[in-house]
């Protein structure tokens, strides 16, 4: 665990020195802090995943209710070693994505945020005590507050960081009396007391409330998703990736820790998992669907992504309740992988949307187009992500919706009990739908931006992007292929990762893997997909072969002899999505301005269409204008008059003080 | 039994084809015409492999990967197949239905994506159709499977089709009437015929899938289509799997119920094709939903009242 301590040193270390550093010597320095501290931080990773097992570390500390401990164990392990992952790769492009910004400004202060953000993301993760944990939950929130508003000069993205601000601590509010409820229970606020609780089934059940709403605002459950599709647009790109990527994430883990400490969940919580990982999946990935802005479309896929794990949990937790082994193992050990593989192609994604504003400076897809041939390495990353996150083999994202589908199977075969039987369902129709507006999303964004012709200037004069921010996308889209074809390897790791909430021991959940088909399946879905590419090439190659020496024309694109097309008569994404959002209307609200062309010679035509958030504008909205109103007779008190304040505080002393002796 | 296990695999590799000429010749006996030779399909891959190809200048290499991986996919699902309850696929494992469903995913992800490559109106709105029609279909299909699923306890297409026979329908027969015909809707829509889509209208604004295809020639092209026969075949024979498992006896006996169903399948299409037009497109996603809606009642029914 001393790496874990040294890991953290290097972070503040070299946020401290990147405020102190020219520039130009940030360009390689905050990259190289930023993987020399993550080097660090996965030696205990793997020492946990491996056969090294639980490792903590503590420390006595002023502070009462506890001790300063850090532990690693499997669960830890795995999204540290996602965040670990994540930031390192996108240090790496930053340093190539803010060369540019670097006469206008201080990106010293930047990498402080962002050497701080993965420190405290670490922490997070590692924490083993209620007041660490929640310190370290603050100094994330206000990290990734900085770094959302980096392009402070903008109206627009002071707002977005206000709204992230806001939402963020009211998601802390609930996890505060979470740990105030579990701590009151065990008498301490370490981790290792919390399991008292479990013997309590109704304050267990409230304490699960609060983590699904405390860390769902996090993790950007619908409806509590609302700072989602504000931020991640606001910030700059590497940092959306790894807001997207991993910070979200740490949502999905408060929820998987609290969920250790309760003991067996009773059938509703299951059910509510699945009511609300549907919700988000198939909300999340409409609300992407109806987008014009990539980054806006990418954070609500977020949203969806989040609703695929969630609808994991909820399998899981089900199979714990009615003791099925393979349904609670498939479901969690699903949720797992899919916040890897969400980290990976979600963080790919939007460093190609980097890539693509930084070459095209619009974010807006009806100005782009034809960009496959302009930056051809960003368009071929783009579009192995966009395969994965649609979930398509022989990609990452298929392995973990398998999982979980074969979870849900499980339960719909084995079950006995309508709850299981029917959450399994509603989980498996979710996923498919999800599946299939997934593939119309994400076909519009890369279809839309990379192929086809260019929709404006910014567009036709783009180029390919640098090295630095080359390099991170490659990587990323070869682990897309990687852990597609790795499942197998990855199962016997996830039984351990989840082993805390599934209720196996390590011992049986070795055994479920070993004596279910469970991992032969995931052998035989390797030997498939890896066919299925040997297969392609062959077919690849026979029409190579086939076309040898043959006459192949070159010419324009089919328009039924019209002489000549332009790039505008090409489909938009908002013509490509609009019989989707049509038949989802009632959900979405899209709203549209038609201007019909008129006249004998008809001109002057025009259409725009948009998708703002539901949830945001019928409910936040309302609800804050209102508590504003009511908060504002408080305003009294609020007089900026020095002499009364000090009076205000006297009186609160003396009050305390006769509460105290009387 | 082994020598049976390539049996569904060949027959579709080489029958494919074949059915569709069935289709045709139905659809010309009811127009009182002659028709096309029956084995007109196998003459068009043959006359277009021997062809050259023409690519059009916006297009990059998404567009030449599109029917190559196109291809390899439905081939892919192609091996997962049994053919009635005696002849397993030659590749099953449990689980292998999500697979199926996945590869024919990757498939209509690559030929969307070879028709926006084109920068074609025509091209784009073919393409934003077929998401919207098959993203109601994959529901459909899925629950439809969980339904069968649940009543035989596999949870594979082999173990599924190994385990219907007479007497499942003699538990769950509504039930599974429903589900053969919510596969029904399902395969309807995922191979653009009427009345989804009109195969025969070419440059029509009302088309799906041949407005995709457009720009595809030369062996792209009878790639294309033998996957589109192939495709066919494939819902086909998960319609016919439930559809003819109420018959009894051994391998001579089901087998060949498999084969004279997906003759039916492909005379039934004839039939529909002949008798009704195209819905409009408005329209085509409430026969969607009810496909949705019959899977569920029949999971239901299944669920509810089957032990």
């Amino acid at each position: 665990m001393i790496w874990l301590v040294a890991s953290f040193g290097v972070f503040f270390a070299g946020a401290v020195l990147s405020m102190l550093l020219p520039r130009r010597t940030l360009r390689w320095f905050g990259p190289l802090a930023s993987a020399l501290g993550a080097g660090l931080g996965l030696v205990p990773v793997v020492m946990a995943l491996g056969p090294g097992g639980d490792l903590s570390w503590d420390r006595g500390w002023s502070m009462p209710l506890g001790a300063f401990r850090f532990g690693m164990d499997p669960l830890s392990a795995w999204f540290a070693g996602a965040i670990l992952l994540l930031t390192t790769l996108a240090a790496l492009y930053a340093s190539g994505y803010l060369r540019d910004a670097e006469e206008r400004k201080d990106t010293g202060v930047f990498w402080f945020h962002y050497l701080l953000l993965t420190a405290s993301m670490l922490a997070v993760v590692t924490a083993r005590n209620g007041i660490l944990f929640l310190l370290a939950w603050e100094s994330m929130a206000l990290t990734s507050f900085f770094l959302v508003i980096f392009d402070h000069e903008d109206g627009a993205v002071r707002r977005a960081g206000w709204i992230y601000l806001i939402a963020t601590h009211i998601g802390t509010a609930f996890v505060l009396f979470l740990f105030a409820l579990l701590g009151r229970h065990s008498g301490s606020l370490d981790f290792a007391g919390f399991f008292a609780i479990a013997r309590h089934r109704e304050v267990a059940s409230v304490v699960f409330v609060l983590a699904v709403l405390g860390f769902g605002t996090k993790a950007g459950f619908m409806p509590l998703h609302v700072w989602l599709p504000e931020a991640h647009p606001a910030a700059p790109s590497p940092v959306s990736a790894v807001l997207s990527g991993v910070m979200i994430k740490t949502g999905v883990y408060g929820l998987l820790r609290v969920l250790t400490f309760l003991g067996t969940p009773p059938a509703w919580w299951g059910w509510m998992l699945v009511a609300v990982g549907a919700a988000s999946g198939v909300l999340g990935v409409l609300f992407a669907l109806a987008q014009h802005d990539l980054k806006r479309l990418l954070a609500f896929s977020s949203v969806e992504n989040v609703g695929v794990i969630t609808l994991g949990l909820g399998v899981g937790l089900l199979g714990v309740t009615h003791r099925d082994p393979i349904m609670a193992l498939l479901g969690f050990s699903g949720a797992a992988l899919h916040v890897l593989n969400h980290a990976i192609f979600k963080g790919l994604l939007f460093l190609g949307a980097g890539a693509v504003v930084h070459a095209c400076h619009v974010r807006d897809l009806e100005e782009l187009g034809g960009l496959q041939k302009r930056m051809p390495v960003t368009g071929t990353t783009f579009l192995i992500g966009s395969a994965a996150i649609s979930g398509l083999p022989p990609f990452n994202g298929f392995v973990s919706e398998f999982l979980i589908y074969v979870g849900a199977f499980a339960g719909i075969i084995g079950s006995t009990g309508t709850a299981t039987l029917s959450g399994a369902v509603v989980t498996v129709a979710a996923l498919a739908l999800i599946g299939g507006l997934a593939l119309a999303c994400f076909t519009k964004a890369f279809g839309v931006m990379f192929l086809g012709e260019p929709r404006s200037a910014h567009a036709a004069h783009a180029h390919e992007v640098g090295g630095a921010m080359r390099l991170p996308m490659v990587t990323l889209a070869a682990l897309c292929l990687l852990l597609g074809l790795g499942g197998p390897f990855l199962l016997p790791l996830l039984a351990s990762v989840t082993a805390p909430v599934t209720g196996l021991p390590a011992s049986i959940a070795a055994t479920v893997v070993r004596e279910t088909p469970a991992l032969q399946i995931l052998w035989k879905v390797t030997a498939a997909t890896g066919g299925l590419v040997v297969l392609a090439l062959l077919l690849g190659a026979w029409r190579a072969h086939l076309l040898g020496g043959r006459t192949i024309g070159a010419t324009g694109t089919w328009d039924c002899g019209y002489v000549a097309p332009t790039a505008r008569m090409q489909y938009t994404a908002s013509s490509f999505a609009d019989p989707i959002i049509r038949m989802f209307g009632a959900f979405l609200g899209t709203r549209s301005r038609l201007s019909r062309p008129d006249g004998l010679f008809p001109e002057g035509g025009h259409f725009a269409s948009d998708t703002p958030d539901v949830s945001s504008e019928r409910l936040y909205a309302p609800l804050f204008a209102r508590l504003e109103e009511v908060m504002a007779r408080i305003r009294l008190l609020q007089h900026g008059l020095l002499h009364l304040y000090i009076l205000m505080i006297v009186l609160s002393l003396l009050g305390l003080l006769f509460w105290k002796l009387g | 039994m082994n020598a049976l296990r390539f049996l569904p695999l060949v027959s579709g590799l080489v029958l494919a084809p074949f059915l569709l000429g069935v289709v045709n010749r139905v659809k010309a006996k009811f127009g009182g015409r002659t028709g096309q030779p029956l084995l007109q399909a196998y003459f068009d891959l043959f006359k277009l492999l021997r062809k050259g190809a023409v690519y059009s200048r916006t297009t990059t290499w998404v567009f030449r990967a599109g029917p190559v991986v196109g291809l390899a996919a439905v081939l892919g699902a192609l091996a997962l197949l049994p053919a009635g309850r005696h002849a397993p696929a030659a590749v099953s494992f449990t689980g292998d239905l999500f697979l199926l469903a996945y590869f024919l995913g990757l498939v209509r992800f690559v030929t969307v994506l070879a028709a926006l490559d084109t920068g074609s109106a025509f091209e784009g709105m073919g393409a934003s159709r077929e998401v919207q029609f098959s993203a109601l279909a994959e529901p459909a299909l899925l629950v439809a499977l969980a339904a069968l699923a649940r009543l035989t306890g596999g949870l594979g297409l082999t173990q599924i089709t190994s385990a219907l026979g007479p007497a499942s329908w003699e538990v769950a027969g509504p039930a599974l009437a429903l589900v053969a015909l919510a596969l029904c809707i399902v395969f309807l829509a995922e191979n653009s015929r009427i009345p989804v889509d009109d195969p025969n209208t070419h440059l029509e604004l009302t088309m799906i899938h041949e407005v995709m295809i457009l720009d595809h020639s030369g062996p792209d092209l009878a790639f294309i289509l033998y996957g589109a026969a192939l495709k066919f075949w494939i819902l086909g024979a998960l319609i016919v799997n439930v559809a003819v498992s109420w018959i009894g006896g051994g391998a001579a006996i089901t087998i060949p119920a498999f084969f004279a169903g997906m003759l039916l399948v492909s005379v039934g299409v004839g039939v529909v094709e002949s008798v009704m037009a195209r819905y409009r497109l408005l329209k085509v996603p409430r026969m969607l939903w009810v496909g949705v809606a019959l899977s569920v009642l029949a999971f239901t029914l299944i669920g509810r009242f089957t032990a």
